[in-house]
């Protein structure tokens, strides 16, 4: 005998996850990531649980190419920082975005589990940092501190 | 609550119906509310509860942990084949790494710095997939690499591509099998 929990109805969750926060002036509804990581399965996975849970993503394979992005006008809700890239890492990357003025909640995704080298990663500028691959509910933790703090 | 009969068992939801019997041999929730349910084995045709057996053993025996069932979350109707594409780009991008790693090792003095950083990538793919015996081979590697033992970076290594290459046949014959169960289907 199999006993789930109770959640709250598939579709109903994605809607509330998807919302945008109001006062961003976007006019996009839906919350906007990008996906910053070398690792094409991570990359695939990553992309394929965000738009699950509603929302829009976008995918680059370094930190200049993310520095890039928002240096050209882009902006997005919640970027997903891999540790280890070539090119620019993770926290080179995210001190170039917080230097820029980035607000954007930006977490990090690192397959080290070293307790040391997550702290050095946030200490570059992150609001939060996982072991990858993250799992629906984080993701899903996530988006809500995102509508809770905004 | 539904009752039992002898040789066959059937699924009694208390509410609306949310999971089905997925081609992939387990259960997939259908899109729509999750509620409470109990339920007891539904009756399968051969295939299908070979299926259901075998993904069943790759767990019992230690091959897969529970990324995998994360990854068979993400199947859907918009990506039906998420799990096998995925576990076809792990082993297209793992034959890159295990190439570099027999380079690494055929080079004297053995640069213990980036044989380890390539087995750290080798270990965050295998723990993508849930390929919980490839990624123990990676971590006693580089429990080598730090020990600065040649001998032993070069035994484990072929450990790492021994488990490697039987949960790809494995993999390959489940999919096959699933493939398969789920046209008779």
């Amino acid at each position: 005998m199999l006993l789930l929990h109770i959640g709250k109805p598939f579709n109903l969750r994605k809607e509330i996850l998807g919302k945008k926060m109001r006062g961003k002036g976007s006019s996009s509804s839906k919350i906007s990531t990008l996906i910053v990581d070398d690792d094409p399965l991570t990359r695939r996975i990553h992309k394929v649980l965000l738009t699950k849970v509603g929302l829009e993503t976008q995918a680059v394979e370094n930190g200049k190419e993310a520095v890039d992005l928002y240096r050209s006008g882009a902006s997005f809700d919640l970027i997903l920082m891999d540790l280890e890239m070539p090119i620019m890492d993770g926290p080179k990357a995210t001190k170039e975005l917080r230097a820029m003025g980035v607000q954007s909640m930006i977490v990090g995704v690192t397959a080290r589990d070293l307790e040391v080298e997550k702290q050095m990663f946030m200490a570059s500028g992150l609001d939060d940092c996982y072991v990858k691959p993250l799992t629906t509910d984080t993701v899903t933790a996530l988006v809500e501190k995102l509508n809770k703090d905004n | 609550m539904g009752k039992t009969v002898r040789g066959q068992w059937h699924r009694e939801i208390l509410s609306s119906p949310s999971l089905s019997l997925s081609p992939m041999g387990g259960w997939q929730r259908n899109k729509g509310w999750s509620h409470s349910v109990t339920f007891t084995r539904m009756e399968r045709n051969p295939l299908q509860r070979q299926v259901a057996y075998m993904r069943r053993s790759l767990f019992d025996q230690g091959y897969l942990d529970e990324q995998f069932v994360q990854l068979e979350d993400l199947q859907d109707d918009a990506n039906p084949n998420f799990v096998e594409e995925i576990v076809t780009l792990f082993y297209t991008d793992s034959a890159r790494l295990i190439h570099n790693i027999e380079q690494a090792l055929e080079s004297r003095p053995l640069d213990f710095i980036r044989l380890d950083d390539y087995m750290h990538q080798f270990k965050g793919s295998s723990s993508s997939i849930g390929a919980k015996k490839v990624k123990n081979e990676c971590t006693q590697f580089r429990e080598h690499c730090s020990a600065r033992s040649a001998e032993g970076c070069v035994r484990t290594f072929q450990q790492v591509k021994q488990e490697h290459t039987i949960l790809r046949r494995k993999l390959e014959t489940y999919f096959q099998l699933a493939r398969q169960a789920g046209l008779a289907n």
